[in-house]
């Protein structure tokens, strides 16, 4: 009944750690924090992992099983075969502690700033009354165990640390919402739901409702119907506009990058970091824009600062190192930098984003390029076909798409390789990286192999 | 050397759950500096997890029910062992704990007129827990974290700082308390602690400390507690020279999980039962009416039909037998299983499938849907579940003064689970919430007394006291590596659980005693791998030395008492004795063990006693103690 597992747990404190791959034990009925558990009693003693109750009340033993945010007392080891590698990783949009441990303390500073219930006046305690029907609906948000995954999963934080002071994050809007709904809660929330809450950065993908372990239907029952609400007692543009005045450069950059004027796009960030310089949203938007005009070696100016200005959250660090990576390769394949020289610091910056990654597929894309600029050609596609199983948007899609065109071109199927560079096109015409990539294909289809 | 953190406060609370919360809500309203210092993070605390409701006669299901019928429940169910001022003020002081969470923002279920709703629970004469569907505990740990939130908030707005007069250490563990004196004299002076996620060690100067650490289930193999539940604030007490009594009184909650071998002993609550939910044996027998003692026969129903009317009719049917007690319930299971109509997993069945439609099963226990559904594959809709006893309470505690929750040592006070007495010997479902907030609060004003009438004259931290505590809490990295931590704690979970469990007999539990001192001697060898940042093995390797002391006590308190009552069941003394019902089993320290002493208990003055009538009395009390009351009475 029992068999070994294949696990790959994530190892490691706020500055350095990586993946460990261990054999061990399962029985049946087991969850994945009892194995866990086995791995503490027999191989690592100091693993760290949160945990409490084991029976999903708690909310504690938040983790990520292969990419995805779970509780581990909840995952049954019979969700996997047998053969399945189980890879176990922080939370990702907080800064780790240590090993599987992150530290949740902006969920307690966000708890903070949301106003307490506020009693009726003259209603004495025993006074109370209310129908079931109308406390149903804050009741269903008081399900919430705060295990925090649907902060960990929410884009708007995960992977950007510059969002996190404005941003309550879902398990605050649950709150707002569960408050405004309380039939004898004497405040209104609505326009602080907007203002100091960043209910307005929401939008709405419903990942959070996704990962609630206790089924709270947090978009459709609490953060539409909350939007809905603020609408229609409020919209004052003048207020919205002010709330948003120090970021406002930044966003004008992002607003003409999305219209294709990127050399605008570059003065709006330029201007945003003459005040301050390590911005994170203004460097984010100028990498963009100088990406947009296939200025990579600028680009890779920009990444490593932001780089060097990441906060603690591992995503966000993850995600700089990557786009650090992503700069430089970039550059040398359009020949725009030395590759000898810049080697080192590319595989530095590489292994530094492949260690704080969630799950070691997410840079198969980065590798690929990495493997393709040094000419190792069947490794590019593999590791570009690798990428492609796990792409989501549109452009990363696009860009693997392009490694792969140019590795099975340079291996001699000529045929393929237009056609993935065709299908990366539809996806994104404007990619910087076409040029160079064609060319390189064309002379790669050139010389006899 | 490391460095070591300072803080000073007025009152320091060890433990967030109900009680800590409560007392430390008291203690700030009360003006005093309060700090709270728990293991785990704000709001985790095993309180998350108690499922049925907080009793409290508020009358609002049914208007005959009031303290003193509340008070008797409790008495019986405690097998008439418990304090009785205990649970006279528990009985008097829920309604008004319980309608001030809804002051906090609580949201109880509601009945038709708009006020909080109250179910059916085991002993419970009338309907009387207050609850949110099966999630009561998450309810009340979620909103006295928010009413401490909002006094943050003011403190914000009048000091600047929101933690200026209450503040949360969270992950950080308590190790020593400190005194002015000796174990044997001498007042609170602070307490020493670790924090879990740098591995730094707090002092905390205070005058009062309140213990609020709840249990010691995690001494026992099969349980339905969290692993924080390792008696940290019974040890720490007892360290400090206080007594705990009762030790002896373990309560097995009757349904815990059995299914699958991970998940045993996972909490099936009482509210199943409450609900309508039947017990059934492998013959498809509702076992239950086989099993009613003598001294509850006239409050249970006999037959099937009976019980079944009673859901609808209380006043024309007596209760079904499932609503017994929890102790009578789980010896009942113990028994069907033991003599070969168990289920196949080795518990019985607990059937709600075909006693609700599936729609009311999923509104009245979402948790206990999700629960089977996710971890057992079981819809319990549609199948019986399969349960059985699994380690859920101890009546046993720090013998604390009723009325402030002081313990013999001058500054420590004590309050929810890790205190003794209220429940006697054997709990009540529903006791427990409202135990945490009535005891919490009394305990919180009590420790806030204490201060004032302290005035200046604090006693001193010793600065020898706190290095010493220091080396103590890191000795397990000196150690010379030969024990492991989780294999200790693995074996005295087994000891624990085989030899002191649900059913006890003098030579098993002198076996279990003369292991507990070899596992003793081998936690003295035990070697910690890793620094002192968040490290599992260390932090158990301290959590063990609690649960080596906590569990001595329990052993040897279970020896002595030669009669069986709640929880504490002798094979070779079945019945209830009058002569050990005077007695109280108090413990101390004495050398790196345990002392048991005889106590006599408090007697019950004349116009509680006058609550009950004379026949069912003598069944629990001797002639000599009947005569107190006045002739004629009842």
């Amino acid at each position: 009944m029992g068999y070994k597992a294949r696990f790959r747990v994530w190892r490691g404190d706020d500055t350095d750690g990586g993946l460990e791959d261990f054999s061990v034990e399962v029985n049946e009925g087991e969850v994945v924090l009892d194995v866990i558990h086995r791995l503490q009693a027999t191989q690592t003693p100091d693993l760290a992992v949160r945990w409490n109750c084991k029976a999903g009340k708690c909310g504690s033993c938040s983790a990520e099983i292969n990419g995805q945010p779970r509780l581990l007392c909840m995952t049954r080891m019979s969700t996997f075969t047998e053969e399945q590698v189980v890879t176990v990783t922080p939370l990702r949009t907080f800064p780790v502690i240590k090993d599987l441990v992150t530290d949740v303390s902006f969920n307690y500073q966000k708890a903070l700033e949301v106003p307490a219930f506020a009693p009726p006046v003259g209603v004495a305690p025993g006074e109370y009354r209310m129908q079931q029907t109308d406390v149903e609906r804050s009741q269903e948000f008081r399900k919430c165990i705060e295990c925090f995954l649907c902060q960990d999963t929410c884009h708007v934080i995960r992977d950007h640390e510059d969002n996190k002071e404005a941003f309550a994050g879902p398990r605050f809007f649950i709150r707002l919402a569960e408050l405004d709904m309380h039939p004898l809660d004497s405040m209104d929330r609505k326009r602080r739901s907007q203002e100091q809450h960043g209910l307005g950065m929401c939008n709405i993908t419903k990942c959070c409702t996704e990962v609630c372990p206790e089924g709270i239907k947090i978009t459709d029952n609490a953060i539409i119907p909350m939007k809905e609400r603020v609408v229609d007692t409020m919209y004052d543009p003048v207020v919205w506009l002010g709330s948003r005045i120090p970021r406002r450069s930044a966003m004008a950059a992002n607003r003409a990058l999305d219209s294709g004027d990127a050399a605008a796009a570059e003065e709006h960030a330029r201007s945003r970091l003459r005040d301050k310089p390590s911005d994170a949203a203004a460097l984010g938007a100028l990498q963009d824009a100088l990406v947009a005009q296939g200025r990579f070696v600028e680009a890779s100016d920009v990444t490593r600062t932001k780089l060097e200005h990441a906060g603690r959250g591992r995503g966000a660090r993850q995600r700089a190192a990557a786009d650090h990576a992503w700069a430089l390769l970039c550059a040398a394949e359009a020949g725009q930098i030395d590759l000898d020289r810049y080697d080192d610091e590319i595989t530095a910056t590489l292994q530094q984003a492949q260690r704080l990654a969630s799950i070691g597929t997410v840079l198969a894309g980065t590798h690929a390029l990495h493997h393709l600029v040094h000419g190792r050609l069947a490794e590019a596609a593999e590791h570009s076909r690798e990428a492609l199983r796990w792409d989501r948007s549109r452009q990363t899609r696009a860009d693997d798409l392009v490694t792969l065109a140019e590795a099975l071109t340079g291996l001699g199927n000529r045929p393929e390789g237009e056609s993935a560079m065709a299908e990366s096109l539809t996806l994104w015409p404007a990619n910087p990286r076409a040029e160079s990539a064609r060319s390189n294909m064309h002379e790669m289809g050139l010389q006899p192999r | 050397m490391s460095e070591i953190e300072r803080h000073r406060y007025d009152v320091v609370v060890i433990g967030a759950g109900g009680a800590g919360l409560r007392a430390a809500i008291e203690a700030r309203m009360q003006g005093k500096r309060t700090a709270i210092v728990c293991k785990s993070l704000f709001g985790k605390a095993h309180t998350v997890m108690a499922e049925g409701g907080a009793a409290a006669a508020m009358g609002n299901v049914n208007p005959n029910d009031n303290w003193q019928v509340h008070f008797r429940d409790t008495m019986r169910g405690g097998k008439f062992l418990n304090h009785w001022r205990m649970a006279e003020l528990h009985a008097k002081e829920a309604p008004d704990r319980v309608w001030e969470l809804e002051s906090y923002g609580a949201l109880f279920d509601r009945t038709k007129d708009g006020k909080i709703s109250q179910r059916n629970f085991g002993g419970h004469e009338y309907p009387r827990l207050a609850h949110v569907g099966d999630r009561t505990g998450l309810e009340m740990i979620r909103t006295l974290q928010q009413k401490i939130v909002s006094l943050q908030q003011e403190d914000q707005r009048s000091h600047g700082d929101a933690q200026a007069m209450i503040r949360v250490f969270a992950e950080t563990t308590i190790t020593s308390l400190l005194k002015d004196g000796d174990q044997s004299s001498g007042r609170i002076s602070g307490a020493v602690g670790y924090t879990r996620e740098n591995g730094t060690f707090v002092v905390f100067e205070a005058p009062a400390v309140v213990l609020a650490t709840g249990g010691i289930g995690k001494s026992f193999k099969v349980t339905s507690n969290s692993w924080e539940y390792t008696g940290d604030g019974h040890a720490l007490a007892m360290k400090a020279g206080a007594t705990l009594l009762n030790m002896e009184f373990v309560q097995f909650h009757p349904t815990g999980m059995v299914w699958p071998p991970s998940v045993k002993g996972i909490l099936v609550t009482e509210s199943v039962r409450g609900d309508g939910g039947v017990l059934r044996n492998s013959e498809d027998k509702r076992f239950m009416f086989d099993y009613v003692p003598a001294v509850f026969r006239k409050q249970y129903a006999e037959t099937e039909e009976e019980a079944d009317g009673w859901y609808d009719d209380p006043g024309s049917n007596r209760r079904p037998p499932e609503l017994l007690p929890r102790d009578e319930v789980a010896r009942a299971i113990n028994s069907e299983v033991k003599e070969g109509r168990g289920s196949p997993s080795g518990g019985v069945f607990l059937d709600i499938a075909s006693r609700l439609p599936a729609d009311a099963i999923r509104k009245k226990l979402p948790s206990m849907y999700h629960q089977f559904k996710e971890l057992a594959d079981v819809d319990i809709t549609k199948e019986p579940m399969e349960v059985g006893p699994t380690c859920h309470y101890v009546m046993g505690g720090v013998e604390v003064d009723p009325d402030t929750g002081a313990s013999v040592v001058p500054g420590l006070f004590a309050a929810g689970e890790c205190s003794g007495g209220m429940h006697g010997s054997n709990r009540l479902g529903g006791n427990s919430l409202s135990d945490l907030l009535v005891f919490g609060r009394r305990a919180g004003l009590g420790a806030s007394q204490y201060v004032e009438a302290l005035g200046a004259a604090r006693p001193a931290v010793s600065e020898r006291d706190v290095e010493s505590a220091r080396r103590t809490a890191e000795a397990p990295f000196d150690g010379d590596g030969g024990e492991n931590p989780y294999t200790i704690h693995a074996d005295l979970q087994q000891t624990m659980n085989d030899l002191v469990g649900i059913i006890r007999k003098r030579e098993e539990i002198e076996e279990a005693l003369s292991r507990l001192e070899e596992l003793k001697s081998r936690a003295k060898r035990i070697g910690v791998q890793g620094d002192k940042i968040f490290n599992p093995g260390w932090h158990l390797a301290i959590d063990l030395s609690n649960m080596l002391i906590v569990s001595e006590c329990v052993a040897r308190a279970a020896l002595i008492r030669e009669e069986s009552r709640g929880g504490h069941t002798r094979d070779d003394f079945p019945d209830m004795s009058d002569e050990w019902r005077k007695v109280n089993l108090v413990c101390r320290p004495e050398g790196d063990g345990v002392r048991v002493d005889k106590q006599p208990l408090s007697t019950m003055p004349p116009e509680l006693l006058s609550l009950f009538d004379r026949d069912e009395l003598s069944k629990y009390m001797t002639e000599d103690e009947l005569s107190i009351l006045p002739e004629g009475k009842a």
